[in-house]
């Protein structure tokens, strides 16, 4: 925006819109998903795929929809963010292709053309968040029906019918031919509904209230519906042993708050709370402490499963690595075959076996940015909310990032979760376009110019104009 | 609200560093911790499926890979079959790898870091890497007399033969029987290889065992040599020096006395050295052991290497022991090797290899050069003594060289006579229980002179009478058909 100057006589720092950056990233970006394709198929079958053309095609296709989308509907847009999502979901489509091609031939399966599809449902939404949503401002109106909308999400794979379990955690819904994690939607959800409400009570969070042992208590009534809307994610998702999730929202809860309120007390009180819970759910659940036991003792798990429990899962993954070592023994020359679900949760130790260490440091390089762009955006947000809601998002990604990497790799306990825009998993990419949708909408708003309100000279230089004014509305 | 959002992001940082470190301690520092599980099907399989490099003895394979189309796309076979298998062990899916197989696996397998530049080479050039060759000292001519020497004296015969270079210490010929096919048990076919490892393992007369290393047994009369040796050592004496001869041999504090085998005198009340080595005489050696103390004996074993681990190149080495002795009775029977003195065969072809050597024991050795897959030499193998100083004096060396060819030119050890040359031998036997037929034991030098193989054969188990084998009549013809082969 060249013609643009600023209204006040401050010189104001200025964004320019980068979208020609962002177009040589995503280029970029589609070199890597479309070059990890070929390179997959010359790895395992020892030859170009022949649908790389039309793949190829569709997936250029899809980032040239997202980067025109984002030139009419964020012109401001942050500029990094797309193209790494686009370059996490374009390699997590090759990945899964590769682990397609592993499976024996009698349980063949095309997950990486089931995922293509996903990721189209994921742009388009990604397009229409950006369309429906020209400013996230509005979002703020919808902060109790965003809260109620999650509660319902998380409770709808509880009911009958529709309601589904898959190896333990009840967390799926059946919507005819396809299943859904609601969970993934109510994320987002639960994040505008955080955001929505911290922007509006912080101020009686941090200020009212009276303090004890250091700590500044809020009142009752500012906190009780928060505490309500974490009590019930959490117990829904304790009944639906999803510890992935429950670890996700508390996380996002006691961040945003202390975002919020600015006051440190909360990551105590947080800490504390969690590590209380911790020993509760330990104490309580045995496939809570199932999972922490094959955390610190996987072998006593391997080969042989010990009371019913096996850690395989998170031994192979282990093995995998150790395997690939430092650059990975190449696409095709690894056996990813060897870790159960390797598609999804485990998708991380199967590069890493075939990848590298190389390849994983890449790729955390790459979560950490989007990360760091997400808080860049909450630091010049010029809203309340706007900054809620991005550290909101950015946190989303960060934690999740951090509890499916570090489980798998054996730094933390094993919970599921899938790793954002790698993994297999429908619901889960489709959330994260969103996320990636919403951020980008927040990093437009803010790095948009300030409207320009006219100055004096401006008032000045135009002439005086006189109002006619109807005599009837004089007389009245 | 920024100053939280940015203590925030040094938060995630903090994450993202976390999972880096962790990535980087799996997939490096602790990489091969976790390769080298016995359970990581990964490496297994993979180790299984390699082209490892080949044991060759001369320019002949005795074991390498050959190209398969199954599951695994290399097959390891053995062209060296029964005859070499105790040397070059086995590798199986299942029961893991021995000998050659075993101790030389990270050559044969290409992980060794003397092999880092190659597998350099192989990275860059994207060809699959190759293991290291293995070259043996093993000379094949000593090693067929060894062989078909054992397997004539029948079927299931517990017996060894070994022989060493004397002056360096190469490992000429290591021969074990009864031996087993090892493609038997390398095989593809998982559930024949169990079946054969299954039917080896229960066999009683131990066909997986390499005798000649791991079967540690009472050397008998063969160990007279190291009571000759203490006595020329510490006693002053020479082969003329007169010992006590007699019929038997009173043991102070026992009711037992210590008779000679065929219960006559050794030819007279005293008689020299050299005949009671001839003649093999209990009397005489067993009276040497009560004059030495058992401290002498003790340190003159041990100069021939008996207590210490001598052999790295294969194992696992049963290792020879003269434990010490509570009174003058256990030193006499310790000093013609019975008590609780044990040797393996390779021990006492070591003390003929001493004796030869000017007392000298060099430290045995069976990996001659390792090579790489382009036939690079990576690594040589280097003559050493197994100890700073000597076992015996060269003076020493001599007089035992001296009694020793008497010992086969006029004595027991004659079936080891070979026509034009000079042969130092020493034939033993040693008792089990009454029921059961005594071990049979030689070891041999040649040409005396200047000795090129010093030989040990071992009889542990066979179907002859008890007389028979004290003439020396099992080992020395194959301890003299594996000299031949070596001098000719």
């Amino acid at each position: 925006m060249s013609g643009f100057t600023p209204a006040s006589s401050m010189p104001v720092f200025v964004h320019r819109s980068r979208r020609g950056a962002e177009l040589v990233l995503l280029i970029l970006a589609l070199a890597v998903g479309i070059g990890a394709y070929a390179a997959v198929g010359l790895g395992v079958k020892e030859e170009i795929p022949v649908d790389i053309v039309g793949y190829g095609t569709w997936l250029v296709a899809l980032l040239v929809a997202a980067h025109i989308g984002v030139r009419l509907l964020a012109p401001y847009a942050d500029p990094v963010l797309l193209p790494l999502v686009a370059m996490l979901n374009g390699f997590g489509l090759a990945v899964i292709h590769r682990l397609d091609l592993s499976r024996p031939a009698a349980e063949k399966a095309d997950f990486a053309g089931q995922q293509l599809t996903w990721m189209t449902i994921g742009v388009a939404l990604f397009l229409i968040t950006l369309f429906v949503v020209p400013d996230h401002r509005m979002l703020q109106r919808f902060t109790y029906t965003a809260g109620l909308g999650a509660v319902v999400m998380l409770i709808l794979p509880m009911l009958p019918i529709i309601g589904k379990e898959i190896n333990g955690a009840r967390i799926w819904i059946n919507l005819g031919p396809v299943s859904f994690q609601p969970g993934e939607v109510a994320k987002v959800l639960l994040v505008i509904c955080f955001a929505g409400y911290l922007a509006v009570h912080r101020d009686a969070l941090a200020l009212a209230g009276r303090r004890f042992a250091g700590i500044d208590l809020p009142r009752g009534r500012d906190l009780g519906p928060l505490l309500m809307m974490w009590a019930i994610s959490l117990a829904i998702l304790v009944l639906q042993r999803d510890l992935g999730s429950s670890l996700l929202f508390y996380g996002l809860f006691v961040v945003t708050l202390y975002v919020a309120t600015e006051r440190k007390g909360w990551i105590v009180v947080g800490g504390v709370l969690f590590a209380g819970g911790v020993f509760a759910a330990i104490s309580l659940f045995s496939h809570v402490r199932v999972r922490v036991l094959t955390w610190l003792n996987p072998f006593d798990y391997y080969p042989e499963p010990l009371n019913g429990t096996s850690s395989e899962q998170l031994v192979q993954g282990l093995f995998g690595m150790a395997w690939g070592g430092m650059i990975g023994r190449g696409f095709g020359s690894g056996q990813p075959w060897r870790i159960p679900y390797a598609n999804s949760d485990f998708i991380v130790p199967a590069i890493g076996e075939e990848l590298g260490l190389t390849a994983l440091l890449a790729l955390l390089l790459c979560y950490g940015l989007i990360v760091e762009r997400g808080l860049r955006t909450a630091i010049v947000a010029r809203d309340d909310f706007g900054k809620l809601l991005a550290v909101g998002l950015a946190t989303s990604v960060a934690l999740q990032t951090f509890v499916v990497v570090g489980g798998v790799t054996g730094l933390i306990p094993l919970t599921g979760l899938t790793t954002p825009f790698l993994s297999y998993g429908g619901s889960s990419l489709v959330a994260n376009w969103v996320i990636v949708a919403l951020l980008l909408r927040v990093s437009d708003q803010s790095r948009r110019p300030l409207p320009t309100a006219p100055s004096d000279e401006d008032l000045a230089a135009e002439e005086t104009q006189i109002v006619k004014l109807d005599k009837g509305a004089l007389n009245k | 609200m920024n100053r939280p959002i940015r203590t925030l992001s040094v938060g995630c940082l903090i994450l993202f560093v976390a999972l880096m470190l962790n990535l980087t301690y799996v997939q490096f520092f602790k990489a091969n911790w976790y390769n080298d599980r016995a359970d990581n099907r990964r490496v297994t399989e993979e180790a299984y499926s390699q082209q490892r490099g080949d044991i060759l003895v001369g320019k002949k394979a005795i074991a390498t890979s050959k190209p398969s189309d199954d599951t695994y796309k290399w097959q390891r076979t053995y062209p060296g079959g029964k005859k070499y298998a105790p040397i070059t062990g086995f590798m199986s899916f299942s029961f893991g790898q021995t000998g050659i197989e075993r101790s030389q696996d990270s050559v044969l397998s290409g992980k060794d870091n003397k092999l880092f530049t190659n597998r350099l080479v192989d990275l860059v050039t994207n060809s699959e890497p190759a293991g290291g060759n293995v070259e043996l000292t093993i000379d094949p001519k000593v090693q067929d007399a060894a062989y078909e020497g054992l397997t004539a004296l029948g079927e299931d015969v517990q017996a060894a033969a070994v022989a060493i270079e004397p002056n360096t210490g190469k490992i000429l010929a290591m021969a074990s029987t009864p031996t087993y096919n090892p493609d038997k048990l390398a095989t593809h076919d998982f559930g024949a290889a169990t079946k054969s490892y299954n039917q080896l393992s229960k066999d009683e007369n131990e066909p997986l065992l390499n005798r000649s290393i791991q079967t540690a047994l009472p050397p008998g009369s063969t160990f007279k040599l190291v009571t000759a040796a203490a006595a020329i050592e510490n006693l002053g004496m020479d082969g003329d020096s007169m010992v006590y001869g007699g019929a038997s041999l009173d043991l102070p504090g026992t009711t037992t006395d210590l008779p000679n085998l065929n219960g006559t005198s050794c030819g007279g009340e005293q008689i020299t050295l050299t005949h009671a080595l001839e003649v093999s005489c209990n009397t005489a050696f067993g009276s040497l052991g009560m004059e030495l103390s058992d401290e002498e004996m003790q340190e003159q074993a041990e100069g021939f290497g008996f207590g210490q681990d001598y052999l790295d190149d294969i194992g696992p080495l049963a290792k020879s022991q003269y434990p010490p002795n509570d009174g003058k009775a256990e030193q006499a029977r310790a000093a013609i090797g019975q008590q609780s003195v044990i040797a393996t065969p390779l021990q006492m072809a070591m003390v003929s290899a001493g004796i030869a050597n000017g007392g000298e024991v060099m430290k045995p050795y069976l990996v001659d050069r390792v090579t790489s897959s382009s036939l690079d030499v990576i690594d040589q193998g280097n003559p050493t003594t197994i100890d700073n100083q000597p076992a015996v004096s060269q003076d020493t060396a001599e007089i035992l060289t001296q009694m020793m060819v008497s010992t086969v030119d006029n004595g027991t050890a004659e079936a080891a006579a070979i026509d034009g040359v000079s042969v130092a031998g020493k034939t033993g036997t040693a008792q089990t229980t009454k029921d059961k037929p005594p071990y049979a034991w030689f070891t041999s030098f040649a040409p005396a002179e200047n000795p090129s193989i010093a030989v040990a054969v071992m009889v542990q188990k066979s179907g002859t009478e008890r007389s028979e084998i004290a003439g020396g009549r099992l080992g020395g013809p194959i301890a003299k058909a594996m000299m031949e082969a070596a001098i000719s």
